[in-house]
């Protein structure tokens, strides 16, 4: 199962429908939406949290939030 | 002529919109900072000249990304807007926006635009437009969002002017139509019902009202009652929230589609090589740790000139007082209860204000950011989160404004234990009495040749404190029993160069609510103890006579019996009173009962242990004395071993004492209001005060 949390630097998914429910409001709120292309950008030095890039908004989320979070790709 | 009623606006916006350069633009020294009323959260309002003689109040609203709030401050934003019978509520609204980040900023506009309160949008950092390969066509964008838009660009104070017209216009042109009709969309029956409840209220209102719990007083209470059956069926509110969030986004979009343009190629820029460093495994921690440390050198060196001569300037018009004025109750009032105290206060401004002047520049680069980044994972390890680390430096200047800082913390139990550790580190109250303590006991040599001992023993200290907040927040993680969901997300904001006029205000800012807030409680205990210093029962007054009496049959000098005389007027004094009746419970630390006395007195603020020690010293001395305290101290011997009173051993006990008693009824204050008890202050008085005791135990016997 793909995740953010699965995701290599630079690399870019796509946030997939089934994941609306288990996104917090707050992080819906800041743009972190389905249907929306993210991108991680760097990994903190003990790999969590990760920095991401998400509608515009550079966020850091934990790890454990993020592997909750299901990506698909484009192919 | 007749002045006009100043116009009450409202400033909102996401933070790091650069909300706080066009606040202090637009109000400039006219800026008070208050409270609202029930929270400790801070409101900043000032005045700003219109058109004629027309006014604005300008109220900057703490920075949210959502009028849904998640925490005290931005429960502030949602309370201020939906009381809308309060005398402060806004006549306009002023959305702050950032121009790199549109959309998001566009989501918090369309929150506040379904209010239907008069809005301007003002869209910040407008010179980057071209640098950034920005496309925005600002007429079609007014007319979807039915808003003037101004372009500022707040730092080079351009469209500031503007930013004033728009709100002198909005108040009679703008439409209040709401943007989305969104609620609508998602369950139409449902909605209308919602409506139907209450003609005075927005629909918007309404929905606020039940998804955040948060009812104004201008509900009837039957509209409450029905608002209340609404909430019951949580989950289906929860659902119909995410499908707002998703429609507001959809219809933002659609908006920005063919009005905003970012080209991408031009966005790559800075931010990835700087994230690169300042996060990389190595150079990151390197960079921080080097930061930390140019902090505290320059908090020592370049504070101690400023603070010398503030010591010297009060000691100087002290004795001028005392040349100008007639001897009396009321000149020893004045040059040995308020000049002392007032001086005790303004001695730390210095310090204080290096400390925040970091910390402010930190913040608005953006790097405290990478710093929370950073460290989130080593501190969740002690159950607290990243953002436990702006607290925690900035309870070495004063715990009160650390504990509040914590407010930035979502999960509970990180928060709480922030702020039960943080009285641990050694904030600057604190330094006044390691100095003399160190300055009295420690020897002034060199270790290996060039370390200075002193300068050892202080770092040690520090060392201690931080090292002792870390076990405990690992012992209340393992021990403490506290739901809370724990949800992080920290905004990466763009690295920015620190704006002068925001730093300088901002720490103009916290030194004040310091002086004023810290200052008045160690004033008036100044003036207390002097009170109960030259005051007492009968066996005060007759002190003077038996003196007297008994040196009468004797050959002894005049001065010795002065000072026979201040001695025993203290030990009868009130204050010498309840010094001696606690000196069983301090004598197993080393201490006597004049320690005693600025022990109790310290409860109140660690810093009144010199002052204490000042007055007490003062009192007992002959009135010409004007030699400093630690002329004085040194001196005092200990008549049951006729050794000089502050030796190694007391003065190592008294240090550690410090270091751990939870001494400082501000910091209690504040933590009661911040955790809505009694109960956690109190474990940090008992708990951190056991600590202190025994401790201080262990290092006077071992080093006796």
């Amino acid at each position: 199962m793909n995740t953010i949390a699965t995701l290599s630097k630079g690399e870019i998914g796509i946030i997939s429908e089934e994941s609306l429910d288990v996104i917090p409001l707050k992080l819906l709120e800041m743009g972190c939406l389905p249907g929306v292309e993210v991108e991680l950008l760097q990994v903190a030095p003990l790999k969590d949290p990760l920095y991401i890039c998400v509608n515009g908004s550079h966020l850091a989320i934990r790890k454990e939030m993020a592997a909750q979070i299901k990506i698909t790709f484009n192919l | 002529m007749e002045n006009p009623k100043p116009i009450k606006v409202a400033l909102i916006g996401n933070p790091n919109t650069g909300k706080t350069s066009l606040f202090n633009q637009l109000t400039g020294l006219t800026q008070k900072v208050g409270n609202y009323p029930g929270v400790t959260v801070d409101k900043k309002q000032g005045t700003c000249k219109l058109s004629g003689n027309k006014t604005a109040v300008i109220t900057d609203l703490p920075g949210t990304y959502s009028i849904n709030p998640t925490s005290v401050d931005e429960s502030i934003v949602l309370t201020s807007l939906l009381n809308t019978t309060d005398t402060h509520f806004p006549d306009v609204i002023v959305v702050v926006a950032d121009i790199e980040n549109l959309k998001r900023n566009l989501f918090l506009f369309s929150q506040v635009k379904d209010l239907e309160i008069p809005i301007v949008l003002a869209i910040n950092m407008a010179d980057q437009i071209e640098r950034k390969g920005i496309f925005i066509d600002i007429e079609t964008l007014q007319r979807e969002l039915q808003t003037e838009i101004v372009l500022i660009s707040a730092r080079k104070k351009q469209g500031i002017d503007k930013v004033k017209k728009a709100i002198e216009n909005c108040i009679t042109v703008s439409s209040t139509q709401p943007l989305c009709s969104i609620n609508h969309k998602i369950d139409e029956d449902y909605f209308k019902k919602l409506k139907g409840i209450s003609d005075n209220h927005t629909l918007y209102e309404l929905w606020l009202m039940i998804t955040q719990n948060n009812f104004p007083d201008t509900l009837l209470p039957e509209e409450k009652k029905k608002l209340h059956e609404f909430m019951q069926d949580v989950s289906k509110v929860k659902r119909y929230q995410h499908k707002e969030t998703i429609h507001r986004y959809k219809q933002i979009n659609d908006i920005l589609k063919t009005t905003y343009k970012v080209d991408q190629s031009k966005a790559k820029d800075l931010r990835g090589r700087l994230d690169r460093v300042f996060t990389h495994k190595i150079f990151g921690y390197v960079i921080f740790f080097g930061i930390l440390l140019l902090i505290f050198q320059s908090i020592f060196d370049w504070s101690s000139g400023p603070m010398d001569f503030i010591d010297a300037q009060f000691a100087n018009l002290g004795e001028f007082i005392k040349e100008q004025m007639n001897p009396g109750v009321l000149t020893d009032l004045i040059t040995d209860g308020i000049i002392p105290g007032i001086g005790g206060v303004i001695i730390f401004i210095p310090q204080i204000a290096i400390l925040f002047l970091f910390v402010a520049i930190l913040e608005e680069t953006g790097y405290m950011s990478r710093v929370v980044f950073l460290m989130d994972k080593i501190m969740r390890r002690y159950g607290m989160s990243g953002k436990s680390v702006i607290p925690l430096i900035s309870g070495t200047a004063c715990a009160i404004p650390a504990v509040m800082a914590t407010r930035t913390i979502s999960g509970w139990k990180e928060r709480l234990i922030t702020i039960l550790v943080t009285p641990f580190t050694t904030c600057s109250a604190r330094l006044p009495v390691y100095a003399i303590l160190i300055s009295l006991v420690i020897p002034d040599k060199k270790l290996l040749g060039f370390f200075s001992l002193q300068g050892f023993t202080l770092l040690s200290l520090y060392a201690l404190g931080f090292i002792t907040a870390m076990i405990s927040a690992f012992l209340l993680h393992k021990t403490l029993k506290v739901k809370s969901t724990s949800f992080f997300v920290a905004e990466m904001p763009n690295y920015k160069l620190p704006s002068l006029k925001n730093v300088v205000f901002d720490v103009l800012e916290k030194t004040k609510a310091f002086v004023l807030g810290a200052g008045k409680i160690i004033l008036a205990i100044s003036v207390v103890l002097w009170f109960l210093a030259s005051n007492g029962p009968q066996s005060y007054t007759d002190a003077e006579k038996n003196i007297r009496e008994n040196a009468a049959n004797k050959n002894i000098a005049s001065d010795a019996i002065q000072q026979k005389i201040a001695a025993a007027k203290l030990e009868n004094s009130y204050i010498g009173i309840m010094g001696k009746s606690i000196e069983p419970a301090i004598k197993p630390l080393g201490y006597d009962w004049k320690i005693g006395i600025a022990l109790i007195s310290s409860f109140a603020a660690r810093e009144v242990f010199v002052g204490t020690l000042a007055t007490i010293y003062s009192v007992e001395s002959d009135d010409d004395d004007t030699s400093t305290i630690k002329e004085r101290m040194r001196a005092e011997i200990n008549p049951d071993t006729g050794k000089k009173r502050f030796d190694l051993p007391v003065g190592m006990s008294l240090l550690i004492f410090y270091a751990f008693a939870m001494q400082c009824m501000g910091t209690l204050a504040i933590v009661k209001r911040e955790t809505k008890s009694w109960k956690w202050p109190m474990i940090q008085l008992f708990g951190m005060g056991a600590l202190a005791y025994i401790a201080s135990f262990i290092t006077f016997t071992i080093f006796s």
